[in-house]
């Protein structure tokens, strides 16, 4: 690990509703458990927030998202503004990639190119035109990254059409559940105060915080469903290669960290930092 | 290059890998030595490196160079290293006509918010050219370093979009290499280069991050080396995916071992 401080996330739970995972549930929890995990991350709709850092990189699990929606029949549309479509596409079979949409803004996202081949209106343009759809099936829209867009955009008029887009076709507005749109966003918690943070997450739905230790990978589920308690969830996982998802018991109780209340990170807080009062090995 | 180095990255000049940002940073201490290395490692490659230096004049970089076996100005020389040298030209853009354009053109913006010169400048330096496929193995771009150009003026917005197109030409679509360096200043305040730092970080394949030792100076102990590997976490991948590495600059070499174990005291 680096350092073995501030390298990887501890999982911490925000208090009341805790559910943990334990390590021989965990076990239990394996078989068939892969499938669980996805859809409970996917079952609300509207916004998904993917909070990852520099030692938990969140992209494979997007892409494992992405690969369950596409799988049960939904049309994906991809914000991609970090990577380009090649690599995005890569370990997608050709059943994923024929339902995969890809918006390209990572070539040239400001135009600099003058070639005319910019998408009109840039990526808000394109995240309005999908928010006015219609039309029949579920579509999912994939934000790679949220930050990207944060750092490029006004907080307030991205919160403001995610806020419309995650509300698209919902069951107040008389849409079947299977008709809500949802939206799928990664961000990078290191980049971003915690003003644009929380309103992030006063607007997602559900909540993935990327955390691990001893080189393993938690993922730290919080969901708000209307007039219930939010509840959390801890799952220890690896990422395979075609984006399956395979579930582990976790590292030893006893290397795991103590549970500490949920503090944002705040910007001025760069990942890779030591904590204050590490002493590294003189001689 | 220093070849412990390569073999704790587990690359040669041969082998290296293509498409790839590697992320230098330090902390407390000095990370020049690591751009030596890469300029070194590119050049013995056999690659077309376009150097943006805006720290250290071409003499500089120069001797350093000589003492890891390659010379810049025969790499000038024979077109394989384009070399852009800040301190000199930060001086020419205030002499030419305004339209001209100059990749460090935002020196004469009030407010600098494009880098977009710069860019053109490095695409136009690395873009193909009849009879280079045969000569030389990829391209690379090289830049020391990026937190002088927040001290200049601009933001780190402005900065992440420049690193985001050189990205895109010289690692995506022409299948080369880049490496930038980046201090940490230490200064939590500093919220432009803490977002700068987290913002490459993110977009980088490997992180070299060299740290004084929080002890102070020590005579054999001249810093620590994290590295990081960075990508899909799959578990096929080695279990470490992170090391820290102890080190020791000398004349010619860089030594590096186990926390603790330095050849001073066992």
């Amino acid at each position: 690990m680096v350092g073995g401080i501030r390298t990887a996330r501890p999982c911490h739970p925000r208090g009341a509703g805790l559910l943990s995972v334990t390590q021989s549930e965990g076990a239990r929890a394996v078989a068939g458990g892969e499938p669980k995990m996805l859809e409970s991350v996917l079952a609300l709709g509207g916004l998904v927030l993917l909070r990852d850092c520099v030692e938990r990189e969140g992209r494979s699990l997007l892409k494992a998202l992405i690969k369950k929606s596409a799988l049960c029949g939904e049309q994906v549309h991809i914000l991609g503004c970090e990577v380009s479509e090649e690599e995005f596409r890569e370990g997608f079979d050709s059943d994923v990639n024929s339902r995969l949409i890809y918006h390209d803004f990572f070539r040239d996202p400001l135009s600099w190119s003058k070639t005319g081949e910019a998408l009109p209106g840039g990526p808000l343009g394109v995240l309005r035109t999908m928010g006015s759809r219609t039309g029949p099936g579920r579509v999912t829209i994939a934000l790679d990254s949220l930050s990207w867009l944060l750092l490029h955009l006004p907080c307030t008029t991205l919160c403001q059409t995610l806020h419309a887009l995650s509300h698209q076709g919902s069951c107040s507005d008389g849409h079947p559940p299977e008709d809500q749109m949802r939206v799928l966003g990664l961000v990078h918690e290191e980049l971003h105060g915690p003003g644009p943070m929380g309103a992030l997450s006063s607007l997602a739905q559900t909540e993935v915080t990327l955390g691990g230790v001893l080189g393993q990978t938690s993922a730290h589920i919080l969901c708000r469903r209307p007039q219930q308690r939010p509840s959390h969830q801890t799952q220890w996982f690896s990422i395979l290669p075609d984006f399956s998802l395979d579930l582990q018991g976790g590292p030893p109780l006893e290397s795991q960290p103590h549970p500490v209340p949920h503090t944002s990170s705040t910007a001025g807080s760069p990942a890779f930092r030591a904590k204050p009062g590490f002493q590294p090995y003189l001689l | 290059m220093f070849p412990e180095l390569n073999h704790l990255l587990n690359t040669t000049p041969d082998r290296a890998a293509q498409g790839k940002l590697t992320l230098l940073c330090d902390a407390k201490t000095d990370g020049s030595f690591l751009v030596h290395h890469f300029l070194s490692f590119y050049l013995k490659a056999n690659c077309k490196v376009c150097f943006v230096a805006l720290i250290q004049s071409f003499s500089h970089y120069n001797i350093v160079g000589q003492k890891l076996g390659v010379s810049l100005t025969a790499a000038r020389e024979r077109g394989q290293l384009v070399f852009l040298e800040g301190l000199k030209s930060s001086v020419d853009v205030f002499f030419r006509a305004q339209e001209e354009p100059h990749p460090l053109q935002f020196l004469r913006e009030a407010s600098a918010q494009s880098l977009q010169p710069l860019y053109e400048f490095v695409r136009e330096a690395l873009k193909p050219v009849d009879g280079d496929e045969a000569v030389w193995r990829y391209p690379v771009l090289l830049v020391d370093d990026l937190s002088v150009l927040l001290s200049l003026g601009v933001g780190a917005v402005a900065v992440l979009d420049f690193v985001q197109y050189c990205r895109a030409t010289v690692c995506w679509e022409l299948k080369g290499n880049m490496v930038a360096l980046v201090h940490d200043s230490g200064d939590a305040e500093d919220e432009e280069n803490d977002m700068l730092l987290n913002g490459l970080s993110h977009q980088s394949h490997l992180i070299l991050r060299a740290e004084g030792l929080a002890t102070g100076f020590c005579k054999d102990v001249h810093g620590q080396l994290r590295i990081l590997w960075r990508g899909p976490s799959q578990p096929t991948a080695q279990q470490d995916r992170s090391v820290t590495y102890q080190y020791k600059i000398q004349d010619k070499n860089v030594s590096f071992f186990a926390r603790g174990m330095s050849p001073a005291v066992l």
